[in-house]
């Protein structure tokens, strides 16, 4: 047949290597050098803006590498952060499993029948508009102060964008396939399975991507509040900012947001390896 | 116009006033046989679509009735409606999925589809990775492994460059001879539908109505060249003609 992408593929392999190389570099220099900046700047402050008896205010780098990252015993070492890491990982990761069940369970019942959507919407809305330190006395009412509230708050934070998008993901599928499935007269099942689930994945990745994020700050601020059994991150750092444990406190904060980080390449990752074959939207980012 | 005996698709006075009072069709009364190829030209807007949806049972018509068996009715849409996430195997595979066809049985259907319409060596391919005619071809495809008496092309081509076009028209002239279906091809352009048609039927602007009819009268097969033929070009002309006469 004539209109073969023949040409256009051999083209694009020679360049590859190229603009490979190129994609790579733009993708570390900047942020380097903007990281760079931010350690200079954080060093300046540390010894320059600050005197010596107000350091504490911001320990330099070096401190919070030596005495928070490399400081393995004791109270307040590595270690002890290591399992509080643990302890909130757990918690986000609980939380966002349910989330995503929760969460797809209701946008698939939205997506079936406009008056569910139309009854569970602005409850949805209200549930995500409330403060979630507004909610904190009645959570300990209910589920106590331990890991099943941290859980609840994990819950609470992450749902929204899981039922939103995919929502939204199973509603995108085009006017024309569905009049397909029509014509061949699938099943209310089949249409969800084969079409709106399908079509829905690129959205619900987004979704899940944001959760993910917020699943760890979830984590973290429910361990604010409910401190009973293991120690989380929320609880560290709180402990590490009453005694002004500077170096400290910055190492837990650092560590949440490798966590955070992390929870959020693990699902890109996921993504590109459900859709990246077929969906544009699949990337690093 | 409405003789229907062994026709594919009988329309008897179809008529179609949409709810916000839209009155798109009236009055639209013919019938296509097995071995005949129609086409409706006619202006953006006068309803064309429309008939193909009322044919398929997509839209249910307020006036008049259809006499069509729509258990195994081709329908090539404008857009090729592939589905992303499947590959070319896997999208012409779906129809023989959905009417519950075991896996082999279906997998041979579609290889046969993907060699009919030239496909082979893309069966891996995903949609993104495919030009607009490779898209159409596919959606082709999934149509034949159906083997439909009666196929219902909604503008297929009118998204692809002239060339491609045009070898789209021949090649789906080659699949009406070899598989012997009836077919109802909607289209703004007027080579297209006398090149590829035994009739073609001229709709007039909102509410479309048919206004004139063209029977075709070139053998088939036809060769490309018979696009630039005195008579074919006189045809067109009538045709335009007519065409114009509707728009105003």
């Amino acid at each position: 047949m004539s209109d073969t992408p023949t040409s256009e593929t051999t083209k694009s392999k020679t360049s590859d290597g190229k603009s490979k190389a190129r994609a790579a570099a733009l993708n570390i220099i900047p942020p380097f050098l903007f990281g760079s900046l931010v350690i200079g700047g954080w060093y300046f402050i540390s010894y320059v803006m600050l005197s010596e008896n107000r350091r504490f205010l911001l320990r330099p780098p070096d401190k919070v590498v030596t005495e928070g990252f490399l400081d393995w015993g004791g109270t307040g070492g590595m270690s002890e952060m290591l399992q509080s890491l643990w302890s909130s990982t757990k918690v986000a990761g609980i939380g966002l499993f349910l989330a995503i069940l929760i969460g797809l369970f209701l946008a698939v019942l939205m997506s079936q029948a406009i008056t569910v959507e139309k009854a569970l919407f602005p409850f949805l809305v209200t549930l995500q508009a409330i403060p979630i330190l507004a909610i904190v006395p009645l959570i300990s009412f209910w589920w106590g102060t331990g890991q099943t509230s941290r859980v609840v708050v994990c819950i609470i934070i992450s749902l929204f964008p899981i039922i939103v998008n995919t929502l939204f993901g199973l509603q995108s599928a085009e006017r024309g396939m569905h009049d397909l499935f029509t014509l061949h007269h699938a099943s209310r099942l089949t249409r969800l399975r084969k079409l709106m689930f399908p079509a829905a994945l690129p959205a619900m990745f987004a979704g899940l991507r944001i959760s993910a994020g917020l699943s760890v700050i979830g984590a973290i601020v429910g361990d604010f509040f409910f401190g009973r059994g293991e120690v989380g991150l929320g609880q560290l750092i709180k402990r590490f900012a009453s005694r002004l444990q500077g170096e400290e406190l910055l190492t837990s904060v650092i560590l949440s947001s490798i966590l955070g980080v992390g929870v959020f390449l693990l699902f890109t990752w996921i993504q590109n390896k459900a859709i990246g074959k077929w969906s544009d939207r699949a990337g690093l980012v | 116009m409405t003789d229907s005996t062994n026709a594919a698709l009988t329309f008897d006075d179809i008529g179609m006033i949409f709810p916000d009072g839209t009155e798109t069709l009236q009055n639209i009364s013919f019938s296509i046989k097995k071995g005949e190829f129609i086409t409706v030209v006619g202006p953006s807007g006068c309803g064309k679509s429309t008939l193909l949806k009322i044919a398929s049972g997509l839209l249910e018509p307020t006036a008049g009735s259809v006499d069509v068996d729509r258990d195994r009715l081709g329908y090539v849409f404008q857009d090729a409606t592939l589905l992303p996430w499947r590959n070319v195997t896997q999208n012409i595979e779906l129809f023989c999925e959905l009417h519950g066809m075991p896996k082999e049985e279906r997998r041979d259907l579609a290889q046969s589809a993907i060699e009919l319409v030239g496909l082979s060596g893309f069966e891996n391919h995903y949609p993104k990775s495919l030009s607009g005619g490779m898209k159409m071809r596919a959606s082709l495809a999934r149509t034949l492994t159906l083997k439909p008496p009666l196929f219902l092309f909604d503008e297929p081509f009118g998204a692809v460059d002239e060339i491609t076009r045009e070898h789209l028209n021949e090649e789906t002239q080659q699949l009406f001879l070899q598989e012997g279906f009836a077919g109802l091809f909607i289209t703004h352009s007027i080579t297209e539908a006398v090149f590829m048609s035994t009739k073609v039927l001229v709709m007039s602007a909102r509410p479309g109505n048919i206004v004139a009819e063209f029977d075709i009268p070139f053998d088939y097969p036809r060769k490309p060249e018979l696009r630039f033929d005195a008579e074919f070009a006189r045809i067109c002309g009538e045709v335009s003609k007519e065409l114009r006469g509707g728009h105003s």
